[in-house]
């Protein structure tokens, strides 16, 4: 089929998907990081020797891994506020879902990295007298950190492709800038061709960076576990 | 009574879809993966370079944009119409399959070398050393990384309902919007999905402990 | 005796790290040859040009004094051109037997015994498996060929190699480190079986760091040191009156604590 490609609109439209791109960028670093410490916590609660702790913590974590971010989302924007009886902004919704969603993979990712720890440096720390909590701020969790952060930043990739989910209830990300201009231009294909580039571009280039981390941390004599 | 009654038949066939539309893609990017995931193996660039800018493109574009693409953009480009669902199988495929692929080249990266090593001592061939010793092994391996993608495609078939597939997300808010009852339509369409998917994550669980015990 | 195997100037490196520097060593057939050496002279690499795991950059590998490969002009040291066929052939004949056993963990011990035979042989499989179960026997584990390598301790499992690499009817035996990842307990008898192939006839070249097992089983000793050989002789001469600094040097690491009433080469694997 014969088609003639037209990039006006986008050339007029420059600042629109920048700001669009701008809103994805806040979106998804915001909810990260919020889901940082929620997850820290989720994790311990998961290790924690009370049944009933871990056991409800497992319970969240299974229920974001089990549901589409979708309806938690719709939930969030279209149930929440009835059962409060407020008004919920699209952005407070689409935070709302991602943060929580983050958290309950950060939680898995903390307790992966946690278990992964070799028992002998438990007991190297045991063994100097420190207690549960010296040993894991001290000794445990900034070896385990260290080797969690490529799969943080994977994980974050993963949040910013799902924070186009906040498109549909209208806050204006990237993927809702497209579809604006879009419907008001009737220019789909270069707009929509456009924006998934966007998406790509940006998405390769974190994949880079944490790729590139990677092999610092494991040049550094850091093993990542995967 | 009877209006539950006719909510759950609505709502059925609309579960009925969202699971039409996973094993669709399913039944897709498993062939795809594997074929892809072997070219980015090959030992000829010429398979592997495309296999590589595949992957790094359909993982790296979010479904809800692919999903948009192919609905809104890609029907200028060929001669025919695209359905919501053949637009919503293809991005799902095409996404599922390039994860699929990635998994498969890991699955045979994770083999150690000296299983390589002993096949190649006994004078096998690169074919049998694969399709006898590294493969099966892998393949193994790979099983929970492919279930967790399979439960990641079945949470993702939601995003069908954009472009207004009747999936079981487009039925939960086209009933809530018309009935105006949100809190329970969109809970109780969270615990369907949740009874679908749950003892899939259950069995991953499973799985993963299975093969970390065979590892180890 | 006619010559089974030779290297001739062999040299090979990863990079710019240089492991066998122009090596020379010719095995005849029935000859059981040990080769010593530190960690990192070259040893392990050798054995893998051998049957060429792993491709040489410089040298010339004889297999019954024919020569593997074809070499690209008519100068004495010729780069090599190898085609996988003929070097799929050559491993088919020189046996191998690994560190860390690589056994293949998803088929049963019979079924890796014969899995080279039926792939690469094209034997039958009642062939293969009459063959795989008269192997068992020989290395003492006739009642385990259903079981599976995860299943097995790991004397049981390096047998259970070896049986896999003899079912090849190999005219070579390379062994590299076979006992080195082994509990102490079970190294003797894995041991017993080579020194068994060795009264056979078979022709082995061994890397190794049991002493006691040198002295007794090889014919020659070689020592290695930089890619090279450093010095080689009769076991005797080697591991009791060294004539070279190095050797010596190695020699007294490996002796160091002797039990007082014992000498340094009385061998767990005499009984």
């Amino acid at each position: 089929m014969d088609y003639s490609w037209n990039f006006d609109i986008i050339s007029r439209s420059w600042d629109l998907l920048l700001l669009g791109l701008a809103n994805s960028v806040y979106l998804t670093a915001a909810s990260f990081v919020l889901g940082l410490p929620l997850g820290l916590a989720l994790a311990l609660a998961r290790l924690s020797r009370r049944k009933a702790l871990s056991g409800l913590a497992g319970w969240y974590v299974d229920f974001f891994r089990a549901t589409p971010s979708l309806v938690q989302l719709y939930w969030f924007y279209f149930a929440l506020p009835q059962i409060l009886n407020v008004q919920i902004e699209p952005g407070t919704a689409a935070l709302l879902t991602l943060t929580l969603l983050s958290s309950a993979f950060v939680a898995e990712i903390f307790r992966g990295g946690i278990a992964s720890l070799d028992k002998g440096q438990w007991d190297g720390a045991r063994a100097i007298g420190m207690s549960y909590a010296q040993a894991m701020r001290r000794v445990i969790l900034p070896q385990a950190i260290k080797r969690m952060i490529p799969i943080f930043l994977e994980r974050a990739i993963e949040l910013f492709k799902t924070s186009t989910i906040a498109s549909v209830i209208s806050f204006p990300e990237l993927l809702f800038a497209a579809q604006d201009l879009a419907a008001r231009s009737y220019r789909s294909l270069e707009v929509y061709s456009v924006v998934a580039l966007i998406f790509m571009v940006t998405l390769i280039s974190l994949s880079q960076i944490t790729r590139r981390l990677e092999l610092r941390l494991a040049r550094s004599g850091e093993t990542t576990t995967s | 009574m009877q209006y539950a009654l006719q909510l759950a038949g609505v709502l059925a066939i609309g579960a009925l879809e969202t699971v039409k539309i996973a094993v669709m893609a399913l039944a897709i990017s498993l062939p795809v993966g594997l074929i892809v995931g072997a070219g980015r193996y090959s030992r000829t660039r010429y398979f592997r370079w495309p296999a590589a800018a595949f992957v790094e493109t359909f993982r790296n574009i979010p479904v809800l944009v692919s999903i948009m693409w192919f609905f809104f953009a890609f029907p200028m480009l060929v001669p025919f119409e695209i359905s919501a669902y053949a637009a919503a199988v293809l991005a799902l495929s095409l996404n599922t399959s390039a994860f699929f692929a990635e998994i498969f080249r890991a699955g045979i990266q994770s083999i150690s070398p000296g299983q390589w090593d002993g096949a190649r001592a006994l004078g096998m061939s690169y074919r049998d050393q694969m399709r006898r010793i590294i493969l099966p092994q892998a393949i193994r391996r790979m099983v929970p990384a492919f279930t967790n993608r399979w439960i990641e495609l079945c949470k993702l078939t939601a995003l069908a309902s954009t472009i207004s597939y009747q999936e079981l997300m487009y039925t939960t808010k086209m009933i809530a919007n018309a009935y105006y009852n949100p809190v329970e339509m969109y809970s109780v369409c969270g615990l369907i999905y949740l009874a679908i998917i749950y003892p899939m994550v259950r069995a991953t669980y499973r799985l993963e402990r299975r093969a970390a015990k065979e590892t180890a | 005796m006619p010559e089974a195997i030779r290297a001739e100037k062999l040299f090979k490196s990863f990079g710019d790290q240089q492991v066998l520097a122009g090596i020379d060593l010719s095995v005849e057939v029935g000859e059981t040859v040990v080769v010593l050496g530190a960690s990192g002279s070259g040893k392990s690499t050798l054995l893998r040009c051998m049957n060429f795991l792993e491709l040489p950059t410089g040298g010339r590998i004889y297999l019954h004094g024919n020569l593997v490969g074809t070499p690209l002009g008519n100068q004495a040291d010729a780069k090599m051109k190898y085609a996988e066929p003929n070097l799929q052939r050559v491993r088919a004949k020189v046996g191998m037997v690994f560190q860390h056993f690589n056994l293949f963990p998803h088929m049963s011990v019979l079924h890796n015994i014969m899995e080279g035979q039926v792939t690469v042989l094209r034997r039958s499989r009642a062939q293969a498996e009459s063959r795989a179960r008269e192997l068992l026997a020989k290395v003492g584990l006739a009642d385990k060929a259903d079981s599976y390598p995860a299943n097995l301790s790991g004397g049981q499992q390096q047998r259970t190699a070896i049986a896999r690499a003899l079912a090849m009817d190999p005219e070579v035996m390379l062994f590299d480190e076979v006992t080195s990842a082994l509990d102490p307990e079970l190294v003797g008898e894995v041991l017993r079986v080579m020194r068994a192939l060795r009264e056979e006839g078979m022709t082995m070249i061994i890397v190794t760091h049991e002493l006691g097992f040198a002295y007794h089983a090889a014919d020659r000793i070689v020592f290695m040191d930089a890619g090279r050989v450093y010095e080689e002789g009769h076991p005797h001469d080697i591991l009791i009156a060294p004539k070279r600094e190095r050797t010596r040097q190695f020699l007294e690491g490996h002796n160091q604590f002797r039990l007082p009433e014992a000498g340094p080469l009385v061998a767990s694997e005499q009984t």
